[in-house]
């Protein structure tokens, strides 16, 4: 039933049409940025966001430390910053890992029919049953922390949503007149399934990976969270909520300023696809 | 798109007639199974070697064979998977390095106190999601619907574990609330008898009321936190439920004819969506299970989640995989439990 709902997360809903369109406006402005604060954070951080300061631990915010600093006497600002890096490229290592396989399967899968699409499909299920985060953890508990494994980690049980969805729009797209005149011009098999199928599901993909990245960054925050992420003195925003939960009592910024990241990022993400899905409206795809 | 239709409907009378509850077990079997062996095949990536951890770092070429068949890792491997399976129906899942006992029983004694946290949660959650839903659709586009999308928006993007965070400090240590973390004050978790495992209603049936409502003060905030996670996502599924449901013809049948939006919304929109709402509230018990890995560190709660947590840090391989079985199997049986629900309810998927 998993399934069922991961489409109707694609129902865009009814209702006035206008204050959507902003939402992808605020979402996509919000993921700017996120990209810019991650790819000029060298000139955007006032300090350095490793450098320690025994003397100013623990400092509350003020006009030198905008939001303080940690309990190394290192820049909140600044690592708050630099935290956007880990988590971009995180997401980022994990489309590459999840969009080729799961539109591969779905297209595989839509295309073939039969059993080969009764087996992929039914692998697709087992995976989009198993849960995400605990998954995620016990890999990486075994591989070992750090980037990487934390993103072949949460990619293993990301992927399902694009096969799912890259199967329905190929399932309506099989009997189509324009596949039928590609057929009759003797193009056939893969050249059909990636030069003329894949193309029309890229835009159901790119919703589907908005819709999902906002659920992953949680995913990669907690695993960061649980120390399973990248590890220090890297600045990543789930382990610095880790740190600052130490000292949340009495210095409740070092917490509260990388979860606010955290959440400001996955805000990010969950309108940008929300605005995604209504713009490019998937609907015709079940 | 139609030869695709035509199949399934001929799947569906197929399944009908072959009992399709049977092939949901079926299915549910195969899925369990595909996390069974993805346990045993971490097992063997594990970086501890269980041969070392028996023998011994200085263990002769000899001893370290020996434990090596005794331990049958010599064997091939479906053989190896063959007995985890076996092990694993005689509820051996191993010893735990952390506390020295059994898996098993480990996950037995903190497995009440996160069902009764989930709960808990789950109930009050999916009161407030499914309320909030029905206001949002009553009235698309109003500022209450606005409102709804904003809280759950907002429910869906925030990191649990900092929301819990951020509650403790506002209500245990500034506003004196909450009783903070763990299940009940130092005075009373060694006088609690625990006959259910549930501290709610052991420490009811001790006859101590300050307990008991010591109990509450502790339980609370986490509740909140998770049936806050829980709202969020059960008032955004059912409002694109009930929303799309709405734009059916015989809503507008139902308007011409003169039944007021209230009515028709109740009583005939959200009793179709039902298969939805099971699916929804089903789903977002099993991310509540899986969610206590991050609130139970938080809270301190004694569960199945802390007790993942720990063993993680402790590189406890059984115990991460034992915890690892117990929530995913929840979560994937829940999700079965869902599909034969909304099959046994909802007449449209037979």
């Amino acid at each position: 039933m998993t399934q069922n709902l991961t489409e109707l997360e694609s129902v865009p809903p009814r209702g006035r049409q206008r204050p959507r369109v902003t939402s992808l406006a605020i979402g996509g402005t919000l993921v700017a940025v996120l990209v810019l604060a991650a790819l000029l954070a060298p000139l955007l951080a006032p300090f350095d966001p490793n450098a320690q300061l025994m003397t100013a631990r623990l400092l509350p915010p003020s006009s030198a430390h905008w939001l303080g600093t940690d309990g190394f006497g290192r820049d909140l600002l600044s690592r708050v910053i630099y935290g956007a890096r880990p988590t971009l490229l995180l997401v980022a290592l994990i489309l590459v890992l999840t969009i080729p396989v799961g539109m591969l399967i779905g297209i595989c899968a839509g295309y073939l029919g039969g059993w080969t699409e009764r087996v992929l499909m039914r692998i697709t299920d087992i995976f989009l049953s198993l849960p995400n985060l605990v998954i995620a953890l016990a890999l990486v508990a075994m591989l070992g922390p750090g980037l990487m494994n934390g993103a072949l980690a949460l990619a293993l049980t990301s992927w399902p949503p694009f096969a799912r969805q890259a199967r329905a729009e190929t399932l309506a797209l099989r009997r189509s007149d324009y596949l039928a005149a590609a057929r009759m011009q003797g193009i056939n098999g893969l050249r059909l399934m990636f030069g003329h199928i894949l193309p029309l599901c890229m835009p159901g993909a790119v919703v589907r990976a908005a819709l999902s990245l906002g659920g992953i960054i949680l995913s990669a925050a907690g695993l960061g969270f649980l120390g399973m992420g990248v590890q220090p003195p890297t600045a990543e925003w789930g382990s610095m909520v880790a740190e600052g939960s130490k000292v949340i009592f009495d210095q409740w910024w070092v917490a509260a300023a990388p979860g606010g990241a955290i959440l400001f990022a996955s805000l990010a993400f969950n309108l940008t696809g929300d605005g995604l899905r209504d713009r490019l409206d998937t609907r015709h795809a079940n | 798109m139609a030869d695709a239709a035509v199949t399934r409907r001929s799947a569906r009378v197929f399944w009908l007639r072959g009992g399709r509850l049977l092939t949901g077990i079926a299915s549910l079997a195969v899925t369990l199974l595909g996390l069974l062996a993805f346990t045993f095949m971490l097992s063997h990536l594990s970086p501890v070697d269980p041969v070392l951890q028996i023998a011994g770092d200085h263990a002769s070429e000899s001893t370290y064979a020996q434990v090596r068949r005794d331990l049958g890792l010599d064997q091939p491997v479906l053989i190896q998977f063959w007995h985890y399976l076996t092990h694993l129906v005689h509820g051996d899942l191993g010893i735990s390095r952390l506390t020295s006992q059994p898996v098993a029983g480990d996950l037995l004694r903190t497995f009440p106190a996160t069902l009764e946290l989930a709960t808990c949660a789950m109930i009050l959650g999916a009161t407030l999601g499914i309320m909030l839903a029905l206001l949002a659709a009553w009235k698309p586009g109003s500022l209450l619907d606005n409102l709804a999308r904003l809280v759950s928006l907002l429910g869906y993007s925030v990191p649990v574990f900092w929301l819990g965070l951020l509650g403790l400090l506002l209500f245990y240590a500034v506003l004196h609330w909450s009783a903070g973390p763990g299940q009940l004050d130092d005075v009373w978790i060694y006088t609690l008898e625990p006959k259910t495992g549930l501290v709610l209603i052991d420490s009811w049936l001790s006859g101590d009321t300050e307990m008991f409502r010591n109990a509450i003060a502790h339980l609370w905030l986490p509740v909140v936190v998770l049936a806050l996670l829980a709202m969020a996502g059960i008032t955004r599924l059912l409002r694109a439920a009930l929303l799309e449901e709405s734009s059916k013809e015989y809503v507008t049948l139902a308007r011409a004819k003169g039944a007021s939006r209230g009515h028709i919304l109740l009583l005939h929109v959200f009793p179709n969506v039902r298969g939805t709402l099971i699916t929804v509230l089903a789903l977002s018990y099993a991310t509540l299970l899986e969610g206590s890995v991050l609130t139970e560190t938080v809270f301190a709660w004694p569960g199945v989640g802390r007790y993942m947590t720990n063993a993680l840090f402790a590189s406890d391989t059984p115990a991460i995989l034992g915890s690892t079985l117990l929530i995913g199997g929840c979560f994937i049986t829940l999700n079965a439990l869902a599909d034969a629900l909304t099959y046994l309810t909802d007449p449209r998927t037979r």
